[in-house]
């Protein structure tokens, strides 16, 4: 489609600022992290490497990346296994209540999160403490696979809708039984949906604050919480940056090899 | 049975309320070369879809040399199926492809390569076994799965509508090739089509499908010249059927008779009949030129409408265009009338699934 000149320009400047607005204050992140001025004032008047080395040795940050790895990695696992068997089940079987099933499955991801937090908190409260079982890192990783779930089951469900049903009867009408076409020609294809499904899972669930807030026990603190709490601190704000520099490369890492691994990502709206 | 690679008795399959296999009955022997032949929801897919044992039957049993195998699942049955989008593996080479039901049945490395090689040198594709089946041309698609198929050996060879993407001429070359590997391993080929003309290019012997039933089994010859019921004669070849009044008046009877459209001169008005001959006169209402024949619509002064075709040995496209709106005189070989039964199977015309309750 040809474009008359003053679209063509209105368009490219209105691009430009979408970017801008975008990536500018994260490249800000990044620059104040190694900004010598404590309240980063600007410009800055050097570059410094002591907040780097700060971030490394406090305990606390440390900590909540420790947890928010732990946290990712369950979340990200009960996403994988229950994401791919819901996903199988709606594009290989008729049943009743059929598409009902795929749209609860992927409601949570529309879903406010202050409201799958406070329902997850009292579910928690109501059902698990009585067990003896209280808030706490499970609980959190409970709370991320609700919606780590719909990113697996879409990557899954996208590959399996192109995929022909013959495959797996060339396989068996070849002579291999059902576990073996599972492992010969099944899993290879939908491999690359898997692995990119689970990298954007563990990405939704590594940024996450409003669930982790309501589901997690005392004492457990993710990276975004960690972060959050101590941003109101003058005192930590060029660790805060470091950490939040940390955080935006971990989460670009994961998306980008998802991309690149599934053309047909059909990726959630929180990313 | 000796001799039957495949019976199917009373077979049957209802998806829901559609009744896709309203009741089928057929014997294929043992290095035949067996058509199924119908429109697209004739059933003719589904009841290979059952012989290879993708789908299970509502009622009736499938026989493979003899034992029964209806409720066997598709890797206990000795038949392959080449698939209508060729089904081959993405994610592996040519040569993984071929090699792949050896190496299910644990066939050593060596010797399924080996073997895997001989196939595809086979269908003429020599050197192609490190590709994927992406970097290939539809024609060279079909060629992988027909190899693929065949290398095991099965005792028979299921094919659904494998020609069915390929463009004319190589569709042409193709049956050729089909019947000349058939002719030269000898095992038995069901093979699906809507296309008469393929049917009855390769065919041993044809059953064509209608609603769910096949409504006439015999081979080409018999087929064509000697349809069965009116369906038959309508859908292999020009529909040409003559009945009730107009059948009294012309052939002398009162039937439905069928007779193909060759068959019929197209000659003056004032012609007399040769001995032999059944004559009609009437109006030519449309001519079509075909480049080597040209196709005539006469309607007929008893009623009715045949169709006549002529070769166009000496006629060009202003000649015969000039004949329309002409009289003429339509004449053929009395033996060329065929008398076609009438439906014997009032549920013919009804719809699927209806002729329970009769």
């Amino acid at each position: 489609m040809n474009l008359s000149r003053p679209a063509r320009i209105t368009l490219r400047i209105a691009a430009a600022l979408g970017f801008a607005v975008i990536y500018v204050p994260l490249f800000l992140v990044l620059v104040n992290s190694l900004n010598p001025d404590r309240s980063s004032g600007w410009p800055p008047p050097g570059l410094t490497f002591e907040w780097w080395a700060d971030a490394w040795h406090s305990s606390g940050a440390r900590d909540a990346l420790w947890t928010s790895v732990k946290a990712g990695l369950g979340a990200t696992a009960i996403a994988l296994v229950l994401g791919t068997l819901i996903a199988f089940a709606c594009q290989r079987y008729r049943f009743f209540g059929r598409d009902a099933i795929s749209f609860v499955v992927v409601l949570p991801i529309a879903l406010p999160g202050i409201v799958t937090g406070v329902a997850l908190n009292t579910a928690f409260r109501t059902v698990l403490e009585p067990l003896g079982v209280g808030l706490g890192l499970f609980t959190v990783i409970v709370g991320h696979a609700t919606f780590c779930i719909v990113v697996v089951f879409n990557n899954v469900i996208a590959r399996l809708r192109r995929m022909p049903g013959s495959y797996e009867e060339a396989a068996m009408d070849l002579g291999a039984h059902s576990f073996r076409t599972y492992l010969d020609i099944t899993f290879p294809l939908v491999r690359s949906a898997l692995v990119a499904g689970g990298l954007l899972a563990f990405a939704l669930s590594f940024d996450e604050i409003v669930v982790t807030t309501f589901t997690a026990g005392p004492g457990i603190q993710t990276l975004p919480v960690w972060i959050f709490s101590n941003m109101a601190r003058p005192q930590q704000a060029p660790v805060v940056n470091v950490v939040a520099a940390v955080l935006v490369l971990l989460s670009v890492i994961p998306i980008y090899l998802a991309q690149r691994l599934s053309s047909d990502t059909a990726s959630g709206s929180r990313i | 049975m000796e001799g039957m690679a495949i019976r199917l008795q009373s077979l049957r399959k209802s998806f829901g309320r559609t009744e896709a296999v309203a009741g089928v009955d057929l014997e294929i022997a043992d290095g035949e070369f067996f058509s199924m032949l119908g429109p697209s929801g004739s059933g003719k897919t589904t009841v290979l879809r059952m012989i290879a044992g993708f789908e299970a039957p509502t009622a009736g049993t499938i026989e493979l040399a003899g034992t029964d195998v209806t409720r066997r699942a598709p890797f206990e049955r000795d038949v392959h199926t080449v698939f209508q989008d060729y089904a081959l593996f993405p994610h592996m080479t040519l040569e993984q492809n071929v090699a792949y039901s050896l190496k299910v049945r644990k066939v050593p490395k060596a010797e399924r390569l080996a073997r895997a090689r001989e196939a595809l040198a086979s269908v003429r594709l020599e050197g192609f076994g490190g590709r994927r089946p992406s970097q290939l041309s539809g024609g060279q698609r079909q060629r992988v799965a027909l190899a693929r198929a065949l290398v095991g050996r099965p005792k028979v060879l299921l094919l659904d509508e494998p020609l069915g993407a390929l463009d004319l001429k190589l569709r042409e070359q193709m049956q050729v090739e089909l019947k000349a590997i058939q002719r030269e391993i000898g095992i038995t080929f069901v093979f699906v089509t809507h296309d008469q003309e393929e049917a009855l290019t390769m065919s041993d012997r044809i059953a064509v499908f209608n609603q769910g039933r096949v409504e006439q089994v015999g081979t080409p010859a018999q087929i064509y010249e000697r349809p069965a019921t009116p369906f038959v004669a309508g859908f292999v070849g020009t529909s040409n059927l003559l009945s009730g009044d107009a059948a009294e008046q012309v052939v002398g009877d009162r039937a439905t008779y069928s007779i193909r459209p060759e068959k019929i001169h197209v000659l003056k008005e004032s012609a007399a009949a040769e001995p032999e001959h059944a004559s009609a006169t009437g109006t030519v209402a449309e001519v079509v030129y075909l480049g080597d024949a040209t196709r005539f619509l006469v309607d007929l002064d008893a009623g009715g409408r045949l169709t006549a075709l002529q070769q166009n040995l000496e006629t060009s496209s202003e000649d015969v265009a000039a004949l329309r709106g002409s009289r003429v005189s339509l004449q053929w070989h009395r033996r060329h009338n065929f008398q076609v039964p009438e439906a014997s199977r009032p549920s013919v015309q009804d719809a699927p699934g209806k002729h329970v309750s009769k």
